[in-house]
């Protein structure tokens, strides 16, 4: 299988850090925060591989360093440490040692993400149609009329009545805001795609939809996904592979079913027992 | 100001053209810089002036640093040289600048200020524009963070610009941009030209005449150099448009002074409410009423 994401050893400190930070946090201490000088260890030692078409569940609590890892990875944050190589047909791109403008450059049009918070990825002051236009101009789209005819499709393709393009998503449901930053994650076709907690607090027949909808494109596109959530369902539904985070560190990883059905950790058998 | 009013002894001490000359050698240096790199917005220590920032104190430094005895200075405001700020700017450089003539003719001139328009008259290679500017950077629509939008420059990220023109295309089947009209300068920096009208942005476009935007508050000075490309934002399919001055039944008005239908044309209501026409460029609507009409032209 076709490699597309190799992360290594990700680890991210809030704070000046000391010599003790990483002995004194982790789940075996039952803490994130380090005793001796203050600092968060919300991610460290994260490593995992990612393959074309698939789809990698991140769970964890909330503060387990899920959204961490997945914010490094698209530039929201700087690393503290650690190594990520971007697979790209024949190129390989170390995402931690690109500059900031070949950083946007992959951001804008070979990664995609949805947020939790529709505030975070889509822009409310223009039109839902504008907020796609955006990201087909960043991507040296020119001609207005094709960026309108792509902006319908990709709205039409995430089932956004194309009658309200032209609205700003302030006006839409959670469930279509969700669904506009879907299509404007897709704009650009690209190879990955981040989905951090995208049906967190939608009803649940809204969030069965999108989760059909993410399938289906995952199905057509081949596009390798991360998803980060705290509920299973949506990890089961989703995900073939997973990993189990908790205090910033990776507690358990492999197969969905494995993890659902036989959980090692004893954390992960406590997650998995409250919500059956 | 009052013609007759002259310096007190003691502040006729100041050296020619008001500001000393370290004041003078920072506004050069800034303008070299801003001639090297086409539209970059260079920072500079704008200095207080004896009069309000935004009442032209960008333009004026440029023009203070840049004029000499030997130079022919044009002061203009909204096309015409004898509006309150153009009034006041002139004078101004009169008494600071003994020796300096002033004109009223573009043709005349080797410097001209302006705030808000461009000459009709197009520009030769041994003139210099100055241009007042009120908001220096043209993403500031979109962008509020002054740090960010340095970045969005250097990395030549216009996007959100861009989205916006989408924006108004979709309301209004148009892009309706009148002034401040975000131009690309040589490729890649975008600029605010200034809130001359969109009819003016063709005048910049590999002009021969070197453009100096000179902005006092926000203390920048920007350039579009002689000879270069100076594009206006738009799309492959909806192409920049300038004015084009038709009424209802689809003429072209024209001027009611002088009869011209080539100019920037500004709107007068009459006291029975009706609307005419005139050149907002004063000096080109002299000429043109020179050309037709050579007895009445004496008298102007």
């Amino acid at each position: 299988m076709k490699k597309v994401l190799e992360v290594r050893n990700l680890s991210k400190i809030h704070g000046r850090g000391c010599a003790h930070c990483l002995d004194s946090t982790g789940p075996d201490m039952d803490s994130n925060i380090c005793r001796h000088c203050g600092s968060v260890v919300a991610a460290h030692g994260v490593s995992f591989d990612l393959h074309a078409g698939e789809i990698l569940g991140i769970i964890g609590e909330s503060g387990s360093g899920k959204s961490t890892t997945v914010r490094t990875l698209f530039f929201d944050e700087t690393p503290s440490a650690g190594e990520a190589i971007f697979f790209d047909g024949q190129r390989q791109w170390d995402l931690f040692a690109l500059n900031a403008a070949e950083q946007r450059w992959l951001r804008n049009r070979r990664f995609g993400m949805v947020y939790q918070n529709a505030h975070l990825g889509l822009n409310f002051k223009v039109s839902a149609g504008g907020n796609i236009a955006e990201r087909l101009l960043m991507s040296d789209f020119s001609h207005y009329g094709e960026i309108r005819r792509r902006a319908r499709q990709l709205l039409a393709r995430t089932e956004v009545l194309a009658e309200r393009m032209d609205e700003s998503p302030k006006q839409f449901s959670g469930g279509m805001q969700q669904r506009v930053q879907i299509a404007k994650a897709l704009a650009t076709q690209p190879p990955l795609l981040f989905l951090d907690e995208v049906t967190t607090g939608l009803d649940l027949s809204v969030q069965a939809r999108i989760l059909d909808l993410i399938l289906e494109i995952q199905q057509e596109l081949g596009t390798a996904m991360i998803v980060v959530t705290h509920d299973l369902g949506v990890i089961r539904l989703l995900a073939g592979r997973s990993i189990v985070m908790k205090y910033g560190r990776i507690i358990e990883s492999g197969l969905t079913d494995q993890i659902l059905e036989d959980p090692q950790h004893a954390y992960t058998q406590r997650l998995v027992a409250s919500s059956l | 100001m009052n013609p007759g009013y002259e310096l007190p002894l003691e502040e006729a001490g100041y050296s020619f053209g008001f500001l000393d000359e370290y004041a003078k050698r920072e506004v050069r240096r800034a303008i070299l810089k801003a001639i090297s790199i086409p539209g970059y917005q260079t920072p500079y220590a704008s200095r207080e002036m004896p009069m309000g920032r935004g009442f032209g104190t960008g333009g004026l430094q440029l023009t203070l640093a840049l004029v000499g005895p030997e130079d022919r200075l044009k002061v203009i405001d909204q096309g015409a040289d004898d509006s309150v700020n153009a009034v006041n700017l002139r004078h101004f450089v009169e008494m600071t600048c003994p020796g300096m003539d002033t004109t009223e003719h573009t043709r005349a001139a080797t410097l001209i200020q302006s705030r808000h328009r461009i000459p009709e008259v197009p520009l030769r290679e041994n003139q210099i524009l100055v241009l007042q500017v009120p908001y220096p950077d043209a993403l500031v629509v979109v962008e509020s963070s002054e740090a960010r939008r340095k970045t969005m420059h250097g990395e030549g990220d216009y996007a959100r610009l861009l989205t916006r023109l989408y924006e108004d295309i979709v309301r209004f089947d148009e892009i309706t941009i009148a002034h401040r009209y975000p131009t690309r300068i040589a490729g890649h920096y975008v600029i605010d030209p200034s809130p001359i009208p969109r009819y003016d942005l063709p005048k910049l476009h590999r002009a021969a005449a070197l453009t100096l935007l000179g902005a006092g508050r926000e203390k920048k000075i920007y350039a579009v150099p002689p000879y270069t490309d100076a594009e206006p934002l738009a799309f492959d399919d909806v192409p920049f448009r300038i004015e084009d001055f038709r009424d209802a039944a689809g003429r072209r008005c024209a001027c009611a002074r002088c009869g011209a239908s080539d100019s920037f044309l500004d709107e007068l209501i009459g006291d029975d409410g009706a609307k005419s026409w005139q050149c907002s460029d004063s000096d080109y609507c002299n000429e043109q009423l020179a050309v037709r009409n050579p007895q009445e032209a004496v008298h102007i």
